[in-house]
């Protein structure tokens, strides 16, 4: 699904490697965990990968599904199926909620030739979208992210991954900010985008969020590069030692 | 040559152009502006008050012809039940027009006016006049004397539907002056529309009165030729408990200077002022608005939002004056624009001059980009840079259109603020 070679990347304005050749293969109906400490650079190819301004990627490739997505604009990567839910989610004085996630699903649906989602079927769907994330209609209705508590915030990401329908989803610290109740929806409704056909990137610095979303593969970052690569146990081990042992280790 | 001979030559070479209508009641009050418009003479580019607009292409003696600017959309208002007024180059067009009878208002053209209307006679240039203090408007006072034309509206009831003057361009060389007086008695209501480019220099002015607890809504859409030349001005004064809102679309233009100078002289009025202008290129668009706060427990808002791109220049000059005694007094005003590139610029003189001590008023003005964080979350959702920018830029003409009472009229602007954008991305 996600293919990472080798990717080295820059920041654009000052002479600053960020990720030192990462290598990292998502398989279709996978979901894999990436931890590290802070400043590893987790956040930083989550950006990359969706396009954000301001890295300059100097050597290595990404592709999806065989699709360079490196060369493609950050709307184009997002009608290709990728998505990111933001570690610190934008807040968007003035644009509605609602006129911003019915605007992207039919910009998804037009980029991909398909016929738009009438504004009745759309009300639907995000109703029931929004029930299962306990999002209620006033939030919808409200300027995206504006006012919105951290919580919701992440929720309002979720939601517009349930409503994206994407098939490549990477969650950025999606845990944080979550009380337990939260946190519980949001895993709830990763797993019930869960099937065969979707990979999933998650980052987090807990083993917690990870009870609730099993992940197939769990990797470590360290300094621009992953470093280690386990399952579900290689987080127990985060959790309960921290990253100096294996830090240590890969040295 | 001195400054003060330069102004004389300027204002002697555009009245040479004119004829001073006579005859009718109006007849005193012209030859009146007059004296006022030759005591102050026209505006010269050194006065203070046109420190950020030339004034040269809105006094000059003959007005810079302007291309007629034709597309095939629909003209805005089209859909709205209306009374129909028609100008076509400044000229009253009866065929285009509706019959000007409608319950709850008596409508007249000033050119008419020969017949004898006490309620109009009473107020034909006294608010311009009043509005020349404490800051000359020399434009006004000409258009006081010299107005060919205009419609007298008085409001006694509730009006079903709204009033609307349509303006058409037709002559590259038209030169149109006209004057409005609408007066609203005591609890009645009017809503006045406005639309199209006029002339390829037009200047207008609307005097508004308005009784006790009488309401004016007003919304207006300047034309959209490229070349066209506007100064334009309201004056309006407000009653107890009275309510006027006006809001102004820009789009296009290459010179506009819109003054809006209102008073409120009963307790508990409120007065709300607003615009939205957009402008690609060779565009200047000048706001400038002067809010006098007479009476106890007023509001005023002052909401002012440009989108300006390829060199376009916004300016914004506004005040708010609160008189001795004029306590509890709301005032707020807020300017800002958003520059779509480097080339633009975006001038404001916020002011606040207070002498009353129980008052709340506050200014802003600010001017900025597009939020680039905004903009890579609405493109990571799959929204293209166009659209998004739109959708940005929108949000941030929101505070203005919001001014708008009316849902299906906001609508109608925001419709065609969106249809602009999209037409105008880079
Ligand atoms: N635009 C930028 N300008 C300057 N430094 C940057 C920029 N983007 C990333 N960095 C630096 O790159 C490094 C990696 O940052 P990144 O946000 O990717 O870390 P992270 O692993 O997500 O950390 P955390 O766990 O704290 O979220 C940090 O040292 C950060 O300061
Ligand atoms: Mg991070």
């Amino acid at each position: 699904m996600l293919s990472i070679k080798n990717l080295h990347v820059k920041l654009e304005e000052e002479d600053k490697e960020i990720l030192k050749g990462v290598d990292l293969e998502i398989e279709a109906g996978k979901v894999h965990a990436i931890m590290g400490p802070n400043g590893s650079g987790k956040s930083t190819l989550s950006y990359v990968l969706s396009g954000k301004d301001g890295y300059e990627v100097t050597e290595g490739t990404a592709t999806l599904e065989g699709e360079d997505v490196l060369e493609m604009e950050p709307e184009e990567r997002a009608a290709a199926g990728l998505f990111l839910a933001f570690q610190y989610p934008v807040e968007i004085p003035g644009v509605g909620n609602m006129t911003f996630l019915r605007t992207a699903v039919n910009a998804q649906r037009k980029a991909r030739g398909e016929e738009e989602m009438s504004a009745a079927d759309f009300l639907k769907l995000i109703r029931a979208r929004a029930k299962d994330l306990k999002i209620d209609a006033d939030m919808l209705k409200r300027p995206v992210n504006v006012g919105f508590s951290g919580g919701e915030k992440k929720r309002n990401e979720i939601m517009q991954m349930a409503m994206l329908e994407p098939k490549m989803c990477i969650l950025d610290e999606t845990d944080s900010g979550l009380d337990v109740d939260a946190m519980k929806l949001v895993a709830e409704g990763v797993n019930a985008l869960r099937n065969a056909g979707r990979g999933f990137l998650v980052i987090t610095h807990y083993q917690r969020l990870l009870d609730h979303i099993k992940p197939d593969y769990v990797h470590i970052m360290a300094d621009g590069k992953i470093v280690k690569t386990g399952g579900p146990e290689l987080a127990l081990e985060v959790e309960n030692n921290g990253y100096g042992d294996i830090l240590a280790e890969v040295a | 040559m001195a400054e003060a001979a330069v102004q004389q030559s300027t204002t002697d070479a555009r009245l040479a152009s004119l004829t001073l209508p006579t005859g009718g009641w109006s007849e005193v009050a012209r030859k009146q502006a007059e004296a006022r418009l030759r005591k102050m003479g026209l505006p010269e580019r050194r006065d203070e008050y046109w420190r950020y607009t030339r004034p040269e292409t809105l006094t000059q003696a003959i007005a810079v012809p302007a291309a007629l600017f034709n597309n095939d959309e629909t003209p805005i208002f089209g859909e709205i039940d209306r009374l129909s007024i028609v100008f076509v180059d400044g000229v009253f067009d009866a065929e285009a027009s509706d019959d000007l009878s409608l319950e709850g208002v008596s409508i007249e053209r000033l050119a008419n006016a020969t017949s004898d209307l006490h309620w109009a006679r009473d107020l034909y240039g006294t608010l311009e006049e009043k509005g020349q203090t404490p800051v000359p408007r020399p434009l006004a006072a000409l258009n006081t004397a010299y107005a060919t034309d205009g419609i007298l509206i008085h409001v006694t009831g509730k009006i079903s539907k709204p009033i609307s003057l349509q303006y058409f361009h037709q002559s590259e060389t038209s030169d149109a002056i006209l004057h409005h007086v609408i007066r609203v008695d005591a609890g009645a209501e009017v809503t006045l529309l406005e639309n199209g480019p006029a002339a390829a220099r037009f200047n207008k002015v609307m005097e508004v009165d308005i009784a006790d607890t009488g309401v004016f809504h007003h919304v207006r859409a300047q034309g959209r030729d490229h070349e066209r030349r506007a100064a334009t001005h309201i004056f309006a004064r407000l009653g107890a408990e009275s309510t006027f809102k006006s809001f102004t679309l820009t789009a296009n233009g290459v010179m506009t200077r819109n003054e809006c100078v209102i008073e409120l002289t009963g307790d508990d009025a409120i007065a709300h002022v607003a615009g939205a202008c957009v402008g690609d290129g060779d565009f200047h668009h000048d706001d400038t608005v002067f809010v006098t706060h007479d009476a106890v427990n007023c509001e005023s808002r002052q909401v002012f939002k440009k989108v300006l791109r390829n060199g376009a220049t916004g300016v914004f000059q506004g005040k708010i004056l609160v008189q001795p005694g004029a306590q509890k007094t709301d005032g707020y005003q807020i300017s800002q624009s958003l520059l779509l590139d480097d080339d633009s610029q975006f001038l404001a003189k916020p002011e606040l001059e207070i002498y009353a001590d129980d008052v709340a008023c506050s200014h802003g003005s600010t001017s900025g980009a597009i939020d680039e964080g905004a903009l890579f979350y609405l493109r990571s959702r799959g929204i293209p840079e166009g659209p998004a920018t739109d959708l940005l830029t929108l949000a941030f003409l929101a505070e203005a259109v919001e001014e708008i009472e009316n849902e299906d009229l906001r609508e109608e602007i925001t419709g065609r603020l969106a249809a602009w954008l999209e037409r105008h991305r880079s």
